[in-house]
């Protein structure tokens, strides 16, 4: 699935909310399905910066593709960066660099972009893209 | 009952209602909600004077001072300095020693430099707390860098209190400064400023006290305290962001060389060697924050014509009542349980991150802080990613408080 289609499932998902609250119900369960990181990784090499709460994000190369794991000590936040997991792993690091994500505006969650946000998405979606410039100038490399 | 006792004792009584329709912002509504604003130690709403005076300023007034040869500029500078005989008189100070800043911070590293450079040499010791703002920890990081000098740190109790036996041992003949704050922003707790001041010039220390969180809350006189230098910041004071003041006695003002140099501090200025200006001016180098420093008058004014002792009342009733709801919750732990405390309520929840909260409380109209409130020493202290804090203003109300504990309760069923 290409990396717009996903962001259009979100916002499909996300219209039949009625109000905020089943909304971050919502967000909150996708929370509790994250793909677990692998504890090994939940260390400061791997910990994104500017969030409140505490956030992990690792990833690999496979086939070519990059597949994200994450994790965080606030269910919210872990539950946003699963929404950007969904839509960002299983592409290729060109794909992921060059892609201008829109679903977060479309699901009314743009006020956690902003970069002081304690949960930090803006920081989130920067260290996804900083790991899959990593991956294709190491993959360049070697 | 006597007509005249009931009249006293209702005259002792806040009238919130009223109160309330002098700050416009208490009735914006937030995510479709009345708002319920509960960071007021992170910053207060400002009541309407302060807004009219500031348009009126600009208006009126607007013009450079102390430069004045026309009738604007002289108009300013006396506005200006008027202003700093009622922040002078609110403290019972003399107005030589009121410095305008941009606020708190300002003030701290105005005196960890210009008495840094003064007064600490290597082997020095500054004494802080562990309950200290970054702003009362980093500046004084930074002298003791510069100087070789070292930092000393006077322990708290899992209450939230310092502990007045460790203070004693640390003060010593290297100690060059002892600063520490009035309130603690994070826990709210009322140190013992009086004391800590005494055991300090017992042996010739001067004390340094962060007020920010004080001067909203209760009067302060920095005579009957005997404070050798006292900083706030207006904004917390229903006053206008970006200024602040330093208190300080001439003594010491007059000793300490300038902090920035520019226009305003000076005396006389040739190329080869420029004299200072005294005090206050001194440390005032620059075109000031004119208006935000006039409006911070009219904002003290505003305090008192209510009455800090009022407030402070008032305040204490809805700590009191904000308490005991919380307490009811399971599994929520109130952080800093000091006996004397201001209208300040910082906790955490079993198994819950303070972020989490905060969203789920903004979603409902309640704004209330979380994170390590920039004390992360303390914070660590506590071994907690941080707290929820719901600090209280006057204009603040019972009812507020239920739809913040029902709202709370909501986030928590959410969360859980």
């Amino acid at each position: 699935m290409r990396i717009e289609e996903t962001e259009n499932e979100i916002v499909e998902e996300f219209e039949i909310f009625g109000d905020w609250m089943e909304k971050y119900e919502h967000i909150i369960e996708i929370g509790n399905s994250v793909p677990k990181i692998d504890e090994k990784y939940k260390d400061e090499a791997h910990e994104i910066k500017g969030c409140q709460s505490k956030v992990w994000l690792h990833s690999e190369l496979k086939d070519g593709k990059i597949i994200y794991s994450a994790d965080s000590d606030a269910i919210i936040t872990k539950g946003l960066v699963g929404l950007v997991i969904r839509v960002f792993s299983d592409h290729t690091p060109e794909e992921i660099i060059s892609a201008d994500i829109r679903f977060i505006d479309k699901i009314g969650l743009h006020e956690h972009l902003s970069p002081t946000r304690s949960n930090g998405l803006t920081a989130m979606i920067k260290q996804i893209k900083l790991d899959a410039l990593a991956h294709r100038e190491l993959g360049i490399k070697n | 009952m006597d007509i005249a006792v009931k009249s006293k004792e209702l005259n002792k009584e806040l009238d919130v209602e009223a109160i309330r329709k002098d700050f416009p912002i208490l009735h914006t509504k937030v995510h479709g909600q009345p708002i319920v604003y509960f960071d007021n130690a992170a910053t207060s709403q400002k009541p309407l004077v302060v807004l009219d005076a500031i348009q009126e300023y600009y208006k009126e007034t607007n013009s450079n001072v102390h430069r004045g040869i026309h009738y604007l500029s002289n108009k300013a500078t006396n506005e200006f300095e008027a202003s700093r005989k009622t922040i002078a008189a609110h403290l019972n100070a003399s107005h030589e020693e009121i410095i305008f800043t941009r606020g708190t911070t300002e003030a701290i590293n105005l005196v960890a430099f210009s008495y840094g450079e003064a007064f600490v040499k290597s082997g020095d010791e500054i004494i802080i707390s562990h309950m200290e703002h970054h702003s009362n920890i980093v500046p004084w990081q930074m002298l003791c860098e510069r100087k070789n000098a070292t930092l000393k740190v006077i322990p708290i109790t899992h209450e939230g209190e310092l502990k007045i036996e460790e203070y004693k041992k640390l003060l010593s003949a290297k100690t060059k400064l002892v600063a520490v704050n009035h309130v603690s922003n994070t826990l709210g707790t009322i140190n013992p400023v009086r004391e800590i001041i005494e055991l300090a010039h017992a042996k010739n220390i001067p004390v340094l006290l962060d007020g920010a969180q004080a001067v909203p809350h209760m009067k302060v006189d920095v005579k009957k305290l005997d404070v050798d230098f006292y900083c706030f910041s207006g904004h917390k004071l229903f006053g206008p962001t970006g200024i602040g003041v330093l208190y300080g006695k001439s003594k010491w003002l007059n000793q300490m060389p300038p902090y920035q140099g520019g226009g305003e501090m000076i005396k006389q200025v040739t190329l080869e060697k420029t004299t200072y200006n005294d005090a206050p001016l001194r440390f005032e180098a620059g075109t000031p924050n004119i208006e935000a420093s006039i409006v911070l008058a009219n904002a003290i004014d505003y305090v008192n014509e209510i009455g800090l002792d009022k407030i402070a009342k008032h305040e204490n009733d809805l700590l009191l009542y904000a308490t005991e709801k919380l307490e009811k919750i399971q599994g929520l732990k109130i952080i800093g349980t000091a006996k004397h405390k201001t209208s300040v309520i910082s906790f955490v929840i079993d198994g819950l991150h303070p972020s989490d909260i905060g969203i789920l409380l903004d979603k409902q109209g309640v704004a209330v802080r979380t994170g390590h409130h920039c004390t992360q020493p303390l914070i660590d202290f506590y071994k907690i990613p941080g707290t929820v804090r719901a600090s209280f203003a006057f204009y603040n109300t019972f009812e507020e408080i239920d739809i913040f504990v029902r709202a709370l309760n909501k986030a928590i069923s959410m969360l859980k």
